[in-house]
């Protein structure tokens, strides 16, 4: 597959990508040492030297998880579908990354880095993947659909756009409940153009609810280059939230310093105004739509996919970020890299090895009052199946 | 006991739950200032005030969704549907997301979460706001849905409905609300769901209904009494997901004949669901075959006449009984 050679063409951890993570910050972010753009911002002059390493950790771990994923997927390990992140992990770790007890986070298909930012484990993470019971959902839900709420994590949704009303009723609940938090509704660039999207901004806007609506643009929504998808003005897609006199910004997706500083923004509108946000996140995926995109070369040319990967990865821009501040060595870099691969392969390892879910799981945890049985006034039949296949 | 129409009795256990949960608000268009489209929540605004009583723009994707993450959180939305047939522009968050949301996270989110609303034909409004939506809501396992009759039943199922975890779409009539019966005082007074009620005994054939058929049948039922002497059992489901199996097939099995009455759509309609669950489980009980009067094939027409024709009455249900009996009317 394709996809597989460029993935490996992709040793450029050592070349400099200056001049282009530069160009997409504005001139006022300069601090006067020539420090990363954005890194003087509170929220990452805050950063110890291990918080940094554990951004980059952060990041390395959901690249490593995801190739192994890929391999394992590519031998028929898997079913359905896989919607890779690769290229996109400054987004996850830069926004989930600075969760507070009430912030939540809601996401669409492609949601295994937002996941493990979240803390779940690559182990339940991969087991889900294989539909084992050890999963994240038991098995149930598969790559588009993780959760995990005691994280503050409501998935894992595969309608485009349809988790975006969710996102805002979370934030509403949190209001209702009077919480200083928020709920972070992430997006592609193709859910823009959905109805519910549009609802949901329009009542966000309309009641003051502090959800933070961040579309990762990745420039194509499935095969579709956003130019051929949507129109908007042109300061880009996010400039549409003016419609619902909601604030916006775009931020550079390769630099996790940006990704950062811009969200705190908004993140203490949300907590501070209950005021909702839009954030455009640009970025770039190495892969297809899903693994099953296989004409991804088709609707963009390979030397755009070589230009990210080799000159705006947001991994390889923040290693570069931290050598030069002496906080990284290429010892440390090589050794978090090593690490996540192997945490990679364990959890590989433990998936392969976890049973499948038991077939009486296939009528649990449709109803509460099922799964519960006491606690609620239901009588009747609440399942219709004349005969069980396995009675 | 009080009588009061089956209007009240919504709003009564509305405005129970919610002074006796602080997690149930009602949110919809014009359910507040404006009162609600057909009153139900009439008051309930001044009452309540804003965070219990949300008038909504005209978004029903956005709102019902808003709703389903509200439930995750913990809390126990109410959305009002100004008709039901306003709910297919929203298809996705009222059934895909609502349904799917509890299986595909192994059980670890719940979604306390009512939709109601009225969803009858009959009102010459045209085939678009027509729409009786319960056999698709049923299709979806994870949604329970409920049409109640009367007044009693709709207050008890409506707090039943609140309290419960799951989703629930409880489907009224606007032909109903101002129908009035008596409705127990008890403010704990619930019905539980799936649970059928046999509106009038009998023992030479069971009717099986659902909605405003089931007061059409009981007024059949009259009728075939004076007329023929056909002592007709009416079962009212009540509940269509989860469905009171046992109660329909006892009555089966003591009349012997089955006629399944409904204002759904014949094609895949609550009523085929009856009818297959007769013949599997209590064929040889049967007399004859099951006997069913849906609302005739076709979008609902506006023609007020013609819709009358349309949605089955009780002389369509005599005269089908006639033809399950041989008399020559």
């Amino acid at each position: 597959m394709t996809t597989k050679k460029t993935a490996k063409k992709t040793p450029a951890k050592k070349k400099p990508a200056a001049k282009s993570a530069e160009k997409s910050a504005p001139a006022a972010s300069r601090s006067s040492k020539a420090a990363a753009p954005y890194a003087d911002a509170p929220i990452n002059q805050a950063l110890t030297n291990d918080d940094k390493i554990a951004a980059l950790v952060s990041m390395v771990r959901i690249r490593k998880f995801e190739q192994a994923a890929l391999q394992a997927y590519q031998k028929g390990k898997m079913g359905g579908f896989l919607h890779l992140y690769i290229g996109q992990e400054a987004t996850a770790v830069g926004t989930v990354g600075q969760l507070g007890d009430d912030d939540h986070v809601i996401t669409a298909y492609r949601d295994h880095g937002h996941a493990l930012v979240v803390g779940m484990s690559m182990n339940e993470c991969m087991a889900e993947l294989y539909g084992k019971y050890t999963g994240c959902s038991k098995g149930k839900g598969g790559s588009m659909h993780y959760f995990a709420p005691d994280k503050n994590y409501w998935g894992g949704h595969g309608i485009v756009g349809g988790q975006i009303p969710l996102g805002l009723g979370i934030a509403y609940a949190l209001k209702y409940k009077g919480k200083k938090g928020c709920c972070f509704a992430f997006m592609g660039d193709g859910a823009v153009n959905q109805g519910p999207v549009h609802e949901a901004m329009n009542l966000a806007g309309l009641w003051d609810i502090p959800v933070i609506f961040v579309i990762e643009n990745n420039k194509y929504s499935m095969g579709t280059s956003q130019e051929r998808s949507s129109v908007y003005p042109k300061e880009g897609l996010a400039a549409r939230a003016d419609a619902y006199n909601i604030v916006w910004d775009q931020i550079s997706g390769e630099n996790l310093y940006e990704v950062r500083a811009k969200t705190r923004v908004a993140m203490e509108r949300a907590h501070n105004e209950s005021r909702p946000t839009v954030l455009e996140i640009a970025t770039y995926r190495y892969y297809g739509h899903s693994i099953a995109d296989a004409n991804h070369q088709k609707y963009r040319t390979k030397e755009e996919i070589l230009e990210y990967q080799q000159k705006r990865d947001p991994i390889m821009v923040w290693e570069r970020y931290l050598k030069e501040e002496g906080v990284l060595t290429d010892e440390q870099a090589k050794e978090i890299d090593k690490k996540a691969k192997e945490e990679a392969k364990d959890a590989v390892r433990f998936a392969e090895e976890s049973p499948f879910p038991p077939k009486e799981e296939i009528l649990r945890d449709v109803y509460h009052s099922v799964d519960n049985p006491g606690t609620h006034s239901n009588e009747g039949e609440i399942f219709f199946n004349d005969r069980l296949p396995w009675n | 006991m009080a009588i009061i129409t089956y209007r009240q009795a919504i709003k009564d256990a509305l405005a129970e739950e919610i002074t006796r949960d602080e997690s149930v608000f009602m949110m919809g268009e014009e359910v507040a200032q404006y009162n609600g489209a057909y009153k139900v929540t009439e008051g309930l605004w001044e009452r309540f005030g804003d965070k219990r009583l949300v008038d909504a723009p005209i978004s029903e994707a956005g709102f019902i969704g808003l709703g389903i993450g509200a439930a995750m959180m913990g809390l126990r939305p109410v959305i009002e549907m100004m008709f039901f047939s306003f709910v297919y522009v929203a298809w996705d968050q009222a059934v895909n997301n609502a349904s799917s949301i509890r299986y595909m996270s192994g059980g670890l989110i719940n979604i306390p979460l009512v939709i109601r609303g009225p969803a009858n034909g009959g009102t010459n409004v045209g085939a678009t706001h027509s729409h009786t939506p319960e056999n698709m809501v049923a299709n979806f396992p994870g949604l329970k849905v409920v049409a109640p009759c009367t007044a009693a039943d709709a207050k008890g199922l409506m707090k039943a409905a609140i309290r419960d975890n799951d989703p629930v779409f409880v489907m009224e009539s606007t032909i109903l609300y101002g129908e009035e019966s008596e409705v127990p005082d008890d403010p704990d007074f619930i019905i539980p769901l799936g649970k059928a009620d046999i509106k009038r005994a009998g023992t030479d054939l069971t009717i099986v209904g659902h909605g405003r058929s089931v007061l059409v049948a009981l007024k059949a039922a009259k009728e075939l009494k004076d007329k023929h002497g056909i002592d007709a059992e009416v079962v009212d489901l009540r509940s269509i997901r989860p469905l009171d199996e046992a109660t329909i097939l006892k009555s089966v099995k003591k009349t012997n004949r089955v006629l399944v009455v409904d204002e759904n759509k014949p094609y895949c309609g609550v009523g085929a669901q009856i009818s297959h669950l007769v013949q599997r489980k209590a064929f040889d009980y049967l007399d004859g075959p099951v006997h069913r009067l849906s609302a005739v094939d076709a979008p609902a027409i506006y023609s007020p006449p013609l819709e009358k024709i349309q949605l089955p009455s009780d002389r369509d249900i005599i005269r089908e009984v006639e033809l399950m009996f041989n008399i020559n009317a």
